[in-house]
């Protein structure tokens, strides 16, 4: 069967059960693909023998009944998987091999799914761009030189180029909704709580959350069915009843309260964000939904708020890599010189930036002036949603305020490279769960996307949203294989 | 609000970090830029504010103490960069 690499997941799955194509088939096209696709840069370490190993292992006692059978599938550098090397883009885990599984992981592989290798990011997720990965920037599959987004940024090149047919990613500011809308590709932040923490490379743990990025609505619901367990090795994942995405995942949104938020009409927005967004609320509306003009009054408080808090906890969460437990180890002359030096040459600039100021929003005389502060804001911004939660379904806003950008061109402006989070940070500040959807595309051809926001632990009713509208925008993607001689 | 060269240093030792006189310029220009931005909440009143601590309401849960990982001790210094049997091995702290 030809073109096996540009099925659906769903098709892949159809086609397995139905023994059209054995996993050593489907994973071997991957496997190539991925293979002639060296200049895209998204893999970080690949998998491949053990992957076919384990198609072939499949194929001889396959097991149709579950929800991944033998399909091969890259995951971010940030998820431990055992036995094979997890950097979180860092040279400071350059060596690192964990002997135990993430829960996340963990659950893609008990349903069948094949790890194929580790996909490029952020250094600690940290970025919004690929750029600060110590393994180099990745490519953006719709164009040559064009950021894939940050800083799930290999993740979303993977997806779009069809080099995996799924793959999850994490968010703590955007960092899944950012990628999928900059590479027309569809990804899902849960709410906080909803996917185990554990084995993931912790960022600043009050806010990353896995979730799934894909092709289309339907994959997104499917990997979110089988990543959301509750899970007892993380004190903070939430046990409710979780709905089982995929197969209650329906088009009918009809009479549902859709709101648009003022405060995200920012001023700089460019028209083509405009005009997408109202594309997108005259999508709904087609669809039965009703629009209602909604307040979240703290919006702009948003920003400064989240480069208090997620720095103080990465500060704290990042203070483990000291050259002695695992990682890189710097020579020194004693032991905190060898510390400092450690960490000085483990670390990149954005890492050390981050570290610094959530030390110094941490440190005495100034914890109540920010860190305390921001707590306080964090719950006003908190209330903003629980306020318009009480009047709408949902909330539907641009995922990003531009389609995205030239490699290099934010790299040297730290404060502008932020500004892009600008849609998705609140949400991750409210612990919401947000699904970006590929909506259109601008005058350069490049995707665009549209955020649909839910109440917490709603995730179907955002799923089925994106799922109707998804429908209508008919998006299809431009990739023109442009990275393969 | 500036953040001179002095505080640069003292954060930097704090976060266990070496700074040249150089990166520690640069990072006064980021971390100034940065903080200008960040001043903006100063703009609200959140006396009578509760600060958000955790946002899962939930309450955590007790569990019997019980051991559940056996004989692991090689799996935690497998990635140690310098170890001597069962031990992490660092740079001599006592002369």
């Amino acid at each position: 069967m030809s073109d096996i690499t540009k099925q659906t997941l769903s098709d892949l799955i159809k086609n397995i059960k139905a023994k059209k194509l054995s996993s050593e088939e489907v994973t071997k096209d991957f496997i190539q693909r991925s293979e002639k696709s060296n200049k895209l840069n998204a893999y970080i370490t690949e998998d491949f023998s053990n992957a076919l190993q384990k198609a072939k292992m499949f194929d001889q006692k396959p097991n149709f009944n579950l929800k991944l059978p033998g399909i091969p599938i890259a995951v971010k550098d940030l998820f431990c998987t055992k036995d094979v090397m997890t950097t979180a883009g860092s040279k400071i885990l350059n060596n690192f091999i964990p002997t135990y599984e993430s829960t996340v992981t963990q659950n893609i592989w008990n349903e069948g799914g094949i790890l194929l290798g580790k996909l490029n990011c952020d250094e600690f997720a940290m970025g919004s761009s690929n750029e600060t990965s110590y393994f180099g920037n990745v490519q953006n599959p719709i164009n040559e030189n064009l950021v894939p987004g940050g800083s799930s940024g290999g993740s979303a090149s993977a997806v779009c180029a069809q080099l995996t047919p799924i793959t999850i990613g994490t968010d703590t500011g955007g960092s899944i909704r950012q990628p999928a809308s900059f590479t027309g590709t569809v990804g899902l932040k849960p709410t906080y709580g909803s996917c185990s923490r554990y084995g993931i490379v912790a960022f600043a743990s009050s806010l990353d959350q896995a979730g799934p990025m894909a092709q289309n609505v339907k994959d997104c619901a499917l990997l979110q069915e089988i990543i959301s367990t509750h899970d007892t090795k993380d004190s903070t994942s939430i046990d409710f009843k979780r709905s089982q995405y995929s197969q209650d995942l329906n088009k009918n949104i009809k009479g549902k309260k859709i709101g648009i938020p003022k405060e995200y009409r920012v001023d700089s927005m460019p028209k083509e964000i405009e005009d997408l967004w109202q594309k997108g609320i005259d999508y709904v509306k087609d669809c039965g939904a009703e629009i209602i003009n909604i307040s979240l009054p703290h919006t702009k408080y948003a920003l400064p708020t989240y480069y208090i808090v997620a720095p103080a906890e990465a500060s704290s969460n990042l203070a483990r890599y000291d050259g002695v437990k695992y990682g890189f180890r710097a020579k020194g002359e004693n032991l905190i010189d060898m510390y400092e030096k450690t960490r000085s040459e483990g670390f990149g600039a954005e890492v050390q930036r981050r570290i610094m100021i959530g030390t110094y929003v941490l440190s005495s005389g100034y914890y109540d002036a920010y860190y305390l502060k921001a707590q306080k804001v964090r719950k006003l911004i908190k209330n903003d949603f629980d306020e318009a939660y009480k009047k709408v379904d949902a909330i539907l806003t641009p995922s990003t305020p531009s389609s995205a950008f030239k490699i290099g061109e934010k790299k040297d402006d730290p404060v502008s490279m932020y500004l892009n989070d600008i849609f998705t940070v609140p949400v991750n500040l409210a612990g919401l769960p947000g699904i970006s959807i590929p909506a259109g595309h601008d005058s350069k051809g490049y995707p665009l996307g549209l955020q649909i926001i839910g109440k917490a632990f709603d995730e179907q009713n955002i799923l089925n949203i994106a799922y109707a509208m998804e429908d209508k925008i008919n998006f299809k993607n431009k990739i023109s294989d442009w990275w393969i001689k | 609000m500036t953040i001179d060269l002095k505080t640069i240093k003292h954060i930097a030792k704090l976060s266990r970090i070496s700074v040249s006189e150089e990166k520690a310029k640069k990072l006064a220009g980021d971390l100034n830029s940065i903080f200008d931005f960040i001043e903006k909440l100063n703009e609200l009143k959140t006396e009578k504010i509760t600060p958000l601590t955790s946002i899962a309401e939930t309450t955590l849960k007790l569990r019997h103490d019980e051991i559940k990982s056996k004989n692991i001790r090689q799996q935690i210094v497998k990635n140690s960069p310098e170890k001597n049997e069962d031990y992490f091995v660092v740079p001599k702290v006592i002369e």
